[in-house]
């Protein structure tokens, strides 16, 4: 596996701006307060995510993978520095405005699946469309799809409690693509399931990737899991350390 | 309605809270439905009263007569149209606690005054022929099921008949209904002739007067100048309003309408407390769930929304069933046996039921509503 140094990395930027990359994140830094105590989480983090890439963050526990995914995905915002998803300037918009790109543009898988436990698998996956104009009928047949796509199609009226963790993700990773978002995001989507599970939601996501076009960028702590990912970011101390390309 | 299933579920998500906070609601609405139409049979007299109507009786006391010359001398007073009497009985039919309203009266001065009592022409004629004859309101024929011709023995507490019986018989000539919900279809009237022509004592004298006037707005002034014509005589006269004089009689048994309210405020309150509590229970348990939603796309205004909605489910599901449940109990009749004959929950209580499930179910849902619609996403997340 080659491993790019920072310049090389600022050249793939480069090259990806050029190609058009779905995703531009320049001089980001987010900083929280704790009380008195300032913590800088990203300081000055450029990364380009192409359309149709496969990016895995890497990093220590506290290196800001989390922080960088969640700016990502509008679920916060940068104390400094800009965040753009296609044509969307996302760190400049209202929290209405985000509410809204995200329900276009994003979808979240968590490390703990996060289903509502008292809605069934095809309730949980329709929860985006909710907020589309689709009719009743046309919901259920994206809701059909997308439960096809990760293999549940026979597993829709389960609750989650009566799913299996794997598939408890797979379900989240449904709800996650039935809006066809622009970008897929994973916190940690195999941190929480046993090897053969996660071994399924890899191969789902480099499905989805390879086969659906979908550009994910997906945050985990293993290297097993990063090594599906075309590109490795990895993050520490809040700041871009090295890339790799596999 | 395609976030209907999204409110549901989260009702279910802790049945058996959800069942008892629906319960304590449904309570809470069912004794509103319940004391509110206690409160309507206690002041029907007041409502019902005619704002054209005045009543005259005893300057002292009710209980004390009147002589029957006054009618003439009231019926020349300008401004005043018609004028009829009418005379407690206080018989007791078969048991003393059968309690019902029976009064001597003048037939036909007595319906012109109360064109409200609807009564076939062939049975009012009957009536005014018979001079033992009675009518009766339907609720009454209802609850003895009496029929058209039967004979109704009373048992006189005050009048002694000259033949020293006190029980007097009637016949019955007529059934009336009542032109609206309200009207008291509850009373039994018989000829005054019958009773002053029987009787040992008392005989030319009346139990009081009901006045029709021209003009509603002059009744001070008209009821000043009826009762300035009895001034220094020994039966002095109190001309009122007659909503004035059904007021006197309902605050004789208390302000049961501020009873009522003081009890229905404590109630509420502590529903509100109940419900509210919840509530908030119920979205603090599940700040993740609101986190995704949030992360999913829902707005802030949509997630308060449906939090708003759960609340005013809750409520409205109690309070429906609440009022159901009173309308139904209701349906039995005068919890009293005769105390509040008519006994019905009135339009305005169940309107103005539905407008307190509704303002209940915004009171209980509006803080946590506001809670979940200020979640951070990301501390929410972290937290769950």
């Amino acid at each position: 596996m080659p491993q790019a140094t920072a310049s090389q990395s600022q050249e793939q930027a480069n090259a990806a701006e050029q190609a058009g990359a779905l995703v531009r994140v320049r001089e980001v830094h987010k900083v929280y307060t704790r009380g008195s105590e300032r913590i800088d989480v990203l300081q000055g983090v450029d990364l380009d995510v192409p359309r149709g890439d496969y990016v895995a963050l890497m990093g220590p526990s506290g290196s800001g993978k989390t922080t960088l995914l969640n700016l990502l995905a509008g679920l916060d915002r940068p104390s400094g520095g800009s965040v753009q998803v296609g044509d969307d300037r996302i760190d400049k918009m209202s929290e209405g405005e985000l509410a809204r790109w995200r329900s276009h543009h994003v979808g979240f898988v968590f490390q703990l699946y996060n289903l509502l436990p008292t809605l069934t698998a095809e309730r949980n996956v329709e929860l985006p469309l909710l907020l589309t104009s689709l009719s009743a009928s046309d919901r259920k047949r994206h809701v059909a799809a997308a439960l096809k796509i990760v293999g549940l199609d026979d597993r829709g009226r389960h609750y989650p409690r009566q799913l299996s963790g794997g598939q408890e993700q797979r379900v989240a990773i449904a709800r996650a693509i039935v809006g066809d978002p622009t970008l897929l995001l994973c916190d940690e989507p195999t941190g929480d399931l046993d090897r053969k599970s996660e071994e399924e939601i890899l191969d789902l996501l480099t499905a989805l990737n390879r086969d659906h076009g979908k550009t994910i960028v997906m945050v985990t702590h293993n290297p097993h899991a990063a090594q599906r990912a075309r590109r490795i970011v990895y993050l520490n101390k809040g700041q871009l350390q090295s890339e790799s390309i596999q | 309605m395609k976030f209907l299933p999204l409110v549901w579920a989260n009702l279910r998500r802790k049945r058996v809270r959800t069942v008892f906070t629906l319960l304590s609601i449904l309570v809470a609405f069912l004794l509103f439905g319940y004391l509110g139409a206690v409160s309507n049979a206690f002041n029907i007299g007041v409502q019902i009263a005619g704002v054209d109507r005045l009543v005259l009786t005893h300057k002292v006391s009710i209980i004390l007569p009147l002589p029957l010359s006054y009618l003439d001398r009231i019926e020349q007073v300008p401004g005043v149209t018609e004028v009829a009497h009418a005379s407690w009985f206080g018989g007791i039919y078969q048991d003393p606690k059968n309690f019902f309203a029976q009064m001597a009266v003048d037939p036909e001065l007595y319906l012109k005054l109360y064109p409200e009592f609807l009564i076939p022409e062939a049975q009012k004629k009957a009536w005014m022929e018979d001079r033992t004859g009675a009518i009766c309101g339907r609720y009454l024929a209802d609850k003895y099921h009496w029929k058209i011709g039967d004979r109704i023995p009373l048992v006189a507490s005050v009048w002694q008949k000259k033949d020293g019986s006190n029980t007097w018989e009637f016949t019955l000539d007529g059934i009336y209904d009542g032109a609206t919900t309200s009207t008291d279809v509850t009373q039994f009237l018989f000829h005054y002739k019958y009773l002053d022509e029987s009787r040992v004592r008392r005989n030319g004298m009346v139990g009081w007067y009901i006045i029709r006037i021209a003009h509603p707005d002059q009744a001070p002034q008209i009821a000043d100048k009826i009762d300035a014509l009895f001034a220094n005589s020994d039966n002095e006269t109190k001309t009122s309003t007659e909503k004035a004089f059904m007021q006197g009689f309902a605050k004789q048994v208390g302000n049961i309408g501020a009873i009522i309210t003081s009890i229905l405020s404590v109630v509420f309150f502590v529903i509100l407390l109940v419900a509210g509590n919840t509530m908030m229970q119920s979205v603090r348990e599940r700040v993740t769930e609101l986190a995704v939603l949030k992360t999913v796309g829902f707005s802030n205004g949509l997630i308060l929304t449906l939090v708003l909605c759960e609340s005013v489910m809750i409520a409205a599901i109690g309070g429906i069933l609440g009022l159901g449940l009173a309308r139904f109990l209701i349906g039995f009749g005068d919890p009293t046996r005769g105390a509040l004959p008519i006994f019905y929950m009135p339009p305005e209580s169940a309107i103005l039921g539905a407008v307190f499930v509704v303002l209940l179910g915004l009171a209980t849902g509006t803080i946590p509503a506001i809670q979940a619609m200020r979640l951070q996403v990301v501390q929410s997340l972290r937290r769950g």
